[in-house]
């Protein structure tokens, strides 16, 4: 039952959620109000001098932006918590112009230039014929290339999980020396052309390489090795895990920690307690996209891999191969197989951020 | 990606230890050096191996201006495409509710999912010789497959999502009133556009274009594939600098190299502006009660 | 230009923001839309504005069916909440908008737009401010600003969603009495949408009070607080005490007071609430042989032109007083004193029916 000093509710009312700063929504324009509407409820906010029972209204920002008012049921009761979570609709269609030819344009570009050439893989592969189509995608060596491209991806994801976690986590919480500076090259690997990275990273792992030769010394090949795959698809996948998490990490309030605190918490305990649930979330949608990434990158893996069949060779390297050899059909099978997989991956995504929205209150 | 400012949070009872604070800074800068500036390096490194001259050499090969050229094409033709789809995606998006505007959301992200081999793939199943319209081209003499009509599509296909992926949070975020306040006095929606929205998105526009320039210009695999990898004539910068490294021409490769990496870098310095300047936008608009 | 409002309605999904809402209001007025958050007043605005279309009746500008105009053609003014300030443009750039978008045809020349704007900074009394940008001006500032850029096109109507919301009190004050002289300068028919009580009795001629959708009331400060039409107005407005009555038969009781019940409300036995203002109660120190409840004195604020007791009823509930400083200092009350309370003239309750909403519009039955 939140406190309040204005009128006594029964029940809380379902959607109040006290996730979200307050401070975010008031602060969106015209938003405040459109959210007022949404709910089902009536969302008042009144300066802080109390105001007598049962008349509670008003809209505004208290000057500390501390008090809320609900109106649930025909009664009124106060909150004193700063955050809420409200459903995110925005109900107004507005009466801007240009929504028609905007989205009709959109649409056809969309259609023309992604959804057309996407479906031809489709219609290709349905004029396979199943028997084909089942050859094409479970040949041994086409097997492999899944198994490898699955488990270096997963590798990648989950070596990006844990350390773009931890490069977030010292970006928004520590200052030092050259902050911004890494803050902005975290993002190198995704506007890089894929083909430098492939022969940077190539170089750089090489037998006569900076960390090749020392790698050599204690008998790890890092080329021509699965190995180095995994380094090729953690580089790429690095941007995608560090900038997930960012924003969900600056989005925490303090004065969560600082009650855990006051409250007796260890740092190790309000780690675990308070910050890690609001941002596992991200974290997950960070390696979901990072794996998903890795899956069909090409351009950073033809040169460190080898391309050997059966041992360093990933589905998309395969798929080129396959192309090159006119193998339209077999390299047609692969591609729905590895679509499918990434689909499936992007749906999950979106799922999951989605959630995160949605828990975050935007 | 958002170009959004990294803010830190300041220190108090939240405090960690200083121990732990420098192990996590040291092992995550560690990380970070091995991942993002050893390899940042070794691309220069490589790329002046063999002295200046050389490097101006690579750089001045008429292959090599060739491919430049045909980089510099697709990008000025895929670019202001995807501006043009990308502004009326995210008004459409940013200021309407409509069925089905998730799916569409989703929709635009979908050349991001796509493999760029794939990418490359479906042009060659459309327009390549046994593709669905293949006979029809060569009926007609077109060639759009190992040609650059059809690096340009595949360029544009593959940078499909990104001037539209930077503005919709950015409209989301300004709201709408400055354009009700213009209609209201009198604007026509043209006007509109031009005098108040365009005005106040042109730094994630300007960002998103830099962003999707670098990506069209850096693009290998989907370009890979619709190629006909003739040098001189069909070889863009990326697929340029992977003939002249299978030719273990390794100083000219880098040298190629180093030029996309250049672009790399302004577009990471781009975004920091933009990150600077949005946050000093986002300072103007809060009331102060 | 006059307005006139008939049975408008808007939804929004399952949500009724506007509900069969008449309202008129004449040339030359300034009409103030008060109401709580979620009553429709500033959906009530934007339909007049045309920033959005109603889903059923009509509006009249001056006569002339306006419905189907968009914004651009009403010749509105509109002033947000939050300014809407063209963050890129100069104060003078902002104020010129109006002027500078106008067809090419009725487009006035670039001095007489000069001219224009000048004039306009010097009604605002912000002439100096003509190349700032509007960071770096005050709330206040903006909103003055905003409101010169709304008159610059010279409207027939002038809009203000909760002008002064977002400002702190002391600036809030001064632009009121400003916005107040302003108008009898210019004489536009004004509407202005607030959630401040005060503000709106104290600056418009005409006072709508809204709720859940629905006009309250309508009438001048005076009428809607001294002689409110429904419940809600009667709670909206000023301050208001709640008092439980005890039924029985044709009197309601409190304390020792009993008060005889309006035809058909009487009842062989329950409770009702009755609502006061603390300055229709008096206190005394003994009863005097007249009806009266005792009260607990619990906090006293003497700080200001009436001294304001907290007092806690003999059944437990609050009860507000407030007294002229002469009577206070007659009766030296104290803290944990008792009193008794007693209405100071017949009719200073409002009965509440007892199983009704307290928002339903109802007879009202004063005792």
């Amino acid at each position: 039952m939140p406190r309040g000093f204005c009128g006594h509710g029964s029940a809380p009312p379902p959607a109040v959620q006290p996730r979200t700063p307050l401070t975010r929504i008031i602060h969106q324009n015209n938003e405040k109000k459109s959210y007022c509407q949404a709910w089902h409820g009536f969302v008042g906010i009144a300066p802080e001098n109390t105001l007598p029972p049962g008349a509670c209204s008003g809209n505004g920002v208290s000057p500390d932006k501390r008090l809320l008012f609900l109106k649930y049921s025909g009664e009124y009761f106060g909150l004193n918590e700063r955050r809420f979570a409200l459903p995110s609709r925005r109900l107004r269609r507005g009466v801007l112009p240009g929504f028609g030819p905007a989205l009709g344009l959109s649409l056809f570009y969309l259609c023309l230039l992604v959804l057309l050439p996407l479906s031809t893989i489709f219609l290709r592969s349905s004029t396979m014929g199943w028997q084909a189509f089942w050859e094409a995608v479970t040949a041994p060596r086409v097997i492999a290339s899944y198994r490898l491209s699955l488990l270096a991806s997963l590798g990648a994801a989950l070596i990006n999980a844990f350390f773009g976690f931890l490069v977030a986590w010292v970006l928004v919480r520590y200052r030092f020396p050259g902050r911004d500076i890494v803050d902005a090259l975290v993002d190198l690997p995704f506007a890089l052309p894929t083909a430098v990275a492939g022969i940077a990273l190539t170089a750089i792992y090489g037998p006569e390489g900076w960390l090749g030769r020392p790698l050599a010394h204690l008998g790890v090949q890092a080329v021509f090795n699965p190995l180095g795959i995994l380094i090729a698809l953690t580089f790429i996948g690095l941007p995608f895990a560090v900038r997930t998490v960012q924003p969900v990490l600056e989005g925490l309030d303090k004065a969560e920690e600082e009650t855990a605190a006051s409250l007796g918490a260890s740092r190790w305990q309000t780690f675990r307690r308070v910050i890690l649930p609001p941002v596992l979330p991200a974290v997950l949608t960070g390696f979901a996209l990072a794996f998903a990434r890795a899956l069909g990158e090409y351009g950073s893996v033809v040169f460190i891999s080898g391309n050997m069949p059966m041992r360093t060779e990933v589905a998309p390297l395969l798929i080129m191969t396959k192309l090159e050899q006119f193998d339209t059909e077999g390299a047609t099978a692969i591609a729905v197989v590895l679509l499918g997989l990434s689909f499936a991956l992007l749906l999950a995504i979106n799922l999951l951020q989605a959630r995160q929205q949605r828990l975050a209150g935007q | 990606m958002n170009a959004t400012k990294t803010k830190t949070l300041p220190d108090g009872v939240t405090e960690d230890p200083p121990w732990i604070r420098r192990l996590l800074i040291a092992t995550a800068l560690l990380f970070l050096v091995l991942f993002l500036f050893v390899p940042l390096a070794a691309i220069f490194k490589e790329a002046f191996s063999n002295g200046l001259a050389e490097y101006w050499w690579a750089l001045s090969d008429p292959d090599a201006l060739a491919a430049i050229r045909l980089t510099l094409l697709a990008t000025v033709i895929a670019v202001p495409l995807n501006l043009i789809f990308g502004i009326a995606a995210s008004w459409a998006i940013a200021n309407f509710e409509f069925r089905g505007k998730s799916v569409l959301v989703s929709l635009i992200d979908l050349p991001l999912a796509v493999s760029p081999v794939i990418a490359g793939m479906v042009f060659v199943l459309l327009f390549g010789t046994n593709g669905l319209l293949g006979a029809w081209l060569e009926a007609h003499h077109l060639k759009i497959i190992f040609a650059t009509p059809g690096i340009v599509l595949a360029t544009a296909f593959v940078t499909f999502p990104f001037v539209a992926r930077e503005l919709i949070p950015v409209m989301q975020a300004r709201g709408s009133e400055e354009e009700e306040a213009a209609l209201v006095l009198g604007a026509s929606g043209w006007q509109m556009f031009w005098r108040v929205t365009l005005p106040n998105i042109r730094w994630g526009l300007l960002y998103g274009t830099i962003l999707c320039c670098a990506r069209a210009m850096g693009e290998f695999g989907a370009v890979s594939v619709v190629s006909g990898h003739i040098r001189g004539l069909t070889n863009t910068m990326t697929l340029h600098v992977e003939i002249l490294y299978n030719e273990y021409n390794f100083a000219a490769a880098f040298a190629v190299a180093s030029l996309l990496t250049l672009l790399a870098l302004v577009t990471l310095a781009a975004k920091s502006l933009l990150a600077r300047r949005s946050g000093r936008a986002g300072q103007d608009s809060e009331e102060l009660a | 230009m006059s307005i006139q409002i008939d049975r408008l309605t808007k939804r929004f999904g399952s949500f009724t923001a506007l509900n069969e809402v008449s309202l008129t209001i004449p040339t030359g007025q300034l009409a103030a839309v008060l109401g709580p958050s979620g009553s429709g007043k500033t959906t009530l605005l934007r339909i007049i504005a045309g920033l959005e279309m109603p889903d059923e009746g009509q509006l009249f500008l001056h006569g002339v069916d306006a419905t189907p105009l968009s914004a651009r053609d009403r010749q509105v003014g509109f002033v947000f909440q939050h300014y809407a300030l063209f963050r890129h443009m100069t104060v003078f750039e902002n104020v010129a908008f109006g002027l500078r978008v106008q067809p090419r045809r009725s487009r006035p020349s670039e001095e007489e737009i000069r001219g224009r704007v000048k004039e306009l900074l010097r009604l605002v009394e912000l002439e100096d401010y003509a190349s700032r940008m509007p960071s770096q001006l005050s709330g206040g500032q903006r909103q003055r600003v905003a409101l010169a850029r709304a008159l610059a096109v010279r409207p027939k109507v002038l809009l203000l969603d909760e002008p002064f919301g977002a400002l702190d009190a002391r600036v809030r004050r001064d632009l009121r009495a400003w916005l107040r002289r302003l108008h009898e300068e210019l004489k536009i028919t004004s509407v202005f949408v607030t959630h401040d009580q005060e503000e709106a009795l104290e600056v418009a001629d005409q006072v709508v009070v809204m709720n859940a959708g629905r006009v309250e009331q309508v009438g001048t400060p005076e009428e809607v607080y001294h002689k409110p039409a429904t419940p809600f107005v009667y709670q909206f407005l000023g301050s208001v005490n709640r008092l439980r009555l005890r039924v029985r038969g044709r009197y309601a009781h409190l304390g020792t007071l009993a008060l005889p019940l309006p035809n058909g409300l009487a009842r062989e036995e329950g409770t009702a609430i009755a609502l006061t203002r603390p300055h229709l109660l008096d206190v005394s120190r003994e009863a005097n042989g007249e009806g009266h409840f005792r009260a607990r004195v619990r906090h006293v604020n003497a700080a200001g032109p009436l001294v304001k007791l907290d007092l806690v009823a003999e059944w437990g509930d609050p009860v507000h007083v407030e007294l002229p400083r002469e009577r206070y200092h007659e009766l030296a009350l104290a803290p944990e004193m008792v009193g008794c309370v007693r209405p100071k003239e017949p009719g200073a309750l409002l009965l509440q029916p007892p199983d009704e909403e307290h928002n339903a519009p109802a007879e009202m039955y004063y005792i």
